[in-house]
């Protein structure tokens, strides 16, 4: 049996326990009390809302996907001892504190248009024409300060009443479509869809298809590369092998 | 324990050693170790965690009866379904459809795009999601996509590449699909609207990657997958191609032969629906929710090998499913994102691995098996590694020295998903390195193809992380979801020219499944497990030694 063992790989999975199995409370030494939807709970101290919660008990069906911060499942507003401040977070890219109490939204109702990208005109009355909403914002920042992305949200949201497709595109790139400016914005705006509109627009008319792009697409359906390709796949191991060693590679 | 004393992000302990890494940068600027010769590759990855002893099994049912695969695969493959025959009434069909596409990632939802394009309409397709429509691998992808669109590059060099990488154990039908259609994915992304990062002229930016020969990663800041997904999600909703979500599949159903249909289970409510369908195409992704040999992982919450489990039930073959791969670099620290990828476009763009000791131990961009390694070979063999402080280890990653080789202000715009992550544990990646150690990753192996994105068993087609072959048996940065889209496109057009010449109404039913219980019973695998998991469970040990099942 001795040689189907590995105590590196014994030792590697021991201390990632917390993070594969669930925590065990005996491991833990520092503790908080957090209120989910009024309830309190007592959890460990270094988690996040994400972990916390399931620490307590929850096992997520909804408002959890990436767990990593990309996919804005896991939209959540809190509030914390002493503060007035009603505040917006990911679950799972927030620190769970003690003394707060916070709610998840796991979904935003809100409508998003049909369009076609390859029929509409390169201009700003794109954004009038699908989400007319947009010319009701009053500037007020909140959407702003609800970004957990930290993105300017209100910024893109101007942009795209000015048509200003490139500063759009910038400015909401790393949006995550979570919701929570659209849940805050008084103006009822859909910033993120806006923005999704805005960007697709861009990408197709501002920057379109390179050159470079183009040629190696009309090489490959004119069959430059076939026959070499032919070769190569009924290359033996051992040809293939010294073709990969004896590659040249390119500074970097 | 007397409570830590945290210096800009860092505990003091932990600060200290920073300062042997900064000491040696100046001198690491120019200097990096050189790549590996194939004997020390060799050498180095019997420490990896497919090669140390232990954690494998040879299969006791199923098509590929025999092979190796890991525990965690081999007890779901080896478990009992969550439905019996009897429990389900399948005469009363819910959704009747042409395409049913079970998983909604790039490879699914490309699936649909085509498969419309392909001239089957909007209504005639179901996508289905366990959760919701990118709650998926997918939209995590950092680094970027793979194409050789440049001057300098071929089709011919992604391909090498490619198989050198998978350790020339590649289906080199698929292997040579996947780089001859990349440059036609590229294209049709720029063309439904996707902003790739762009040189000053407009050409597409490129860059090196772990394996690669040539610059042929194309990005989209650290947020590639969420570009490529979020405008293939909005061209899917713009479309109205029916989906539904909250909604995984269970079970497949067949005719005896072909596959017609699944049960779906609504996560929220319970209840089970029927769809039956013409062609079915599994694009559930991965499964590093299995935590294969106790690694943690960079998966989404539903990487559960769902969609192999499936497949396997109906007779579909395997391959390459004993070779997972791990991520050299996941977060080692702080404990909230242990596991977390930091993408190897980090790596592309300069970062080291350096140890301890301030030294770079190895040449940066390796294929991800071997740097895996090499990192584990420094914490755990040379004990050249940094302890956490709940008892990890893992080395430096020197992001720093990132604007050192490309300027001020690079890392916030290339990297900002970085950037936010460390920053809400007060780390600035642009001052200081941090530690990483490798994650569970990536499902190399998975469900064999042909070109078409066909398996062996009718009717039933895969495309993406869930299939097997075209990576062998290590996949390279940016051939991923490259993978999904070429064969998301395949499939989807596979399909729609199979549904065109089948006529007539399909039979459904679950005997597969029965005969499948009967084959584990015979072989004697007596266990309590069952498969689909759905989903992983991190609930708190006390709350789970207390809970009821009442309802
Ligand atoms: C953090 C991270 C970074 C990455 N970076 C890169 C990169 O830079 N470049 C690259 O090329 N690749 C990268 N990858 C890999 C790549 O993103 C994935 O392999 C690829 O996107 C997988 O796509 P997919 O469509 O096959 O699966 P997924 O995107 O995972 O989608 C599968 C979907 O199916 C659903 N599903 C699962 N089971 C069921 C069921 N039973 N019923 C219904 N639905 C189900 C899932 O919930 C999910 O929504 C990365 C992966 C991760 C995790
Ligand atoms: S812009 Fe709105 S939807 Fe996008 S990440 Fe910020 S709050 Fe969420
Ligand atoms: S919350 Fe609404 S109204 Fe206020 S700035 Fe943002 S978009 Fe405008
Ligand atoms: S779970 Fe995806 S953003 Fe939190």
């Amino acid at each position: 049996m001795e040689d189907n063992k590995s105590p590196i790989m014994d030792r590697i999975a021991e201390a990632n326990k917390a993070a594969t199995t669930g925590i065990d409370a005996k491991d833990i030494e520092n503790w908080i009390t957090i209120h989910i939807m009024g309830k309190a709970y007592k959890v460990p101290a270094d988690l996040t809302i994400l972990t916390a919660m399931e620490y307590a008990g929850y096992k997520f069906v909804r408002g959890v996907g990436c767990r990593q911060g990309f996919c804005g499942a896991c939209a959540t507003v809190f509030r914390k001892k002493g503060d007035y401040k009603l505040q917006t977070g990911m679950a799972c890219q927030t620190r769970a504190e003690d003394g707060m109490y916070l709610v998840q939204i796991p979904f935003t109702p809100a409508e998003k248009a049909i369009y076609d990208v390859t029929k509409e005109p390169y201009e700003a009355s794109v954004f009038i024409r699908y989400y007319p909403e947009v010319t009701r914002c009053v500037s007020c920042n909140t959407c702003t300060k609800a970004c957990p992305q930290d993105l300017e949200v209100m910024d893109y949201v101007q942009a795209a009443i000015r048509g200003d497709f490139d500063g759009l595109s910038d400015i909401s790139f790393d949006c995550i479509q979570c919701g929570l400016c659209a849940m805050r914005c008084p103006a009822e705006i859909v910033q993120y869809h806006v923005a999704q509109l805005g960007r697709r627009m861009f990408g197709r008319y501002g920057l379109g298809v390179p050159d470079h792009l183009r040629k190696r697409v009309k090489e490959i359906t004119e069959g430059k590369f076939t026959d070499e390709m032919n070769k190569l796949v009924s290359c033996s191991t051992e040809e293939l092998r010294k073709i990969y060693t004896e590659r040249e590679k390119e500074p970097e | 324990m007397a409570e830590l004393k945290y210096i800009e992000g860092y505990p003091e302990n932990i600060r200290k050693e920073i300062d042997k890494v900064t000491k040696t940068r100046e001198k690491r600027i120019n200097y990096t170790p050189p790549a590996m010769t194939m004997k020390e590759r060799d050498e180095v990855l019997r420490i990896h965690p497919d090669y140390a002893p232990g954690g494998k099994r040879e299969l006791q049912v199923g098509p590929n009866k025999g092979n190796l695969a890991p525990n965690e695969v081999a007890d779901l493959l080896e478990a009992y379904p969550l439905i019996e025959q009897d429990e389900v009434n399948i005469s009363q069909v819910d959704y009747d459809t042409d395409i049913l596409i079970i998983g909604g990632g790039l490879a699914g939802t490309s699936a649909a795009l085509w498969a419309n394009d392909s001239g089957i309409a909007t209504e005639r397709i179901l996508l289905t999601n366990k959760l919701r429509h990118g709650d998926a691998n997918s939209i995590m992808a950092e680094g970027g996509t793979q194409a050789a669109d440049r001057e300098v590059d071929s089709v011919m060099k992604h391909y090498i590449d490619t198989i050198g990488g998978g350790h020339f154990e590649n289906k080199p039908d698929v292997a040579r699909a996947l780089v001859e259609d990349a440059p036609l994915i590229m294209k049709w992304l720029c063309e439904l609207g996707a902003i790739f990062d762009r040189e000053e002229g407009g050409d597409l930016a490129e860059k090196l990657a772990g394996g690669l020969s040539v610059k042929r990663m194309h990005s989209c800041r650290d947020y590639t997958g969420l570009e490529e997904f979020r405008v293939l999600r909005d061209e899917f909703r713009t479309r109205e191609i029916p989906y539904l979500e909250h909604y995984p599949a269970i079970e497949l159903l067949t005719d005896g032969d072909r596959v017609t249909g699944a049960v779906l289970w609504n996560l929220e409510t319970g209840e089970y629906k029927i769809v039956r369908a013409k062609a079915t195409i599994i694009a559930t992704g991965g499964y590093g929710r299995l935590h294969i040999r106790g690694f943690p992982t960079t998966n989404h919450y539903g990487a559960t090998f769902d969609g192999v489990v499936l497949a396997y039930r109906v007779g579909a073959k395997l391959r390459d499913i004993d070779a997972v791969q791990y991520h050299p670099t996941g977060a080692a620290y702080p404990i909230q994102i242990v596991g977390y990828l930091l993408t190897e476009k980090l790596r592309g763009s300069g970062a080291q691995p350096v140890n301890a000791d301030g030294e770079a131990f190895v040449y940066p961009l390796e294929p991800r098996d071997v740097e895996a390694s090499a990192i584990i070979r420094e914490c755990y063999v040379r004990n050249k590694g940094i302890v956490t402080p709940t008892g990890l280890r893992g080395v430096w990653l020197d992001t720093p020295l990132i604007e050192i080789k490309n300027g001020k202000g690079y890392i916030e715009k290339a990297f900002p998903g970085m950037i936010r992550m460390y920053k809400r544990y007060d780390i600035d990646i642009r001052k200081d390195p941090v530690l990483v150690f490798p994650t569970l990753h990536y499902q190399n192996g998975g469900i064999e193809t042909d070109p078409a994105g066909r398996t062996n068993v009718d009717g039933l087609w895969v495309a993406g992380e869930v299939s097997g072959g075209v990576h062998g048996k290590n996949r390279l940065m940016g051939n991923s979801t490259l993978d999904c889209l070429v064969f998301g496109r395949r499939a989807g057009m596979s399909t729609a020219e199979y549904v065109k010449a089948h006529k007539g109404e399909n039979k459904i039913a679950l005997d597969h499944v029965k005969r499948y219980v009967k084959n584990l019973e015979q072989a004697g695998v007596k266990c309590t497990r069952r498969a689909p998991i759905i989903l992983p469970d991190y609930r708190g040990k006390a709350a789970l030694a207390r809970m009821i099942d009442v309802f």
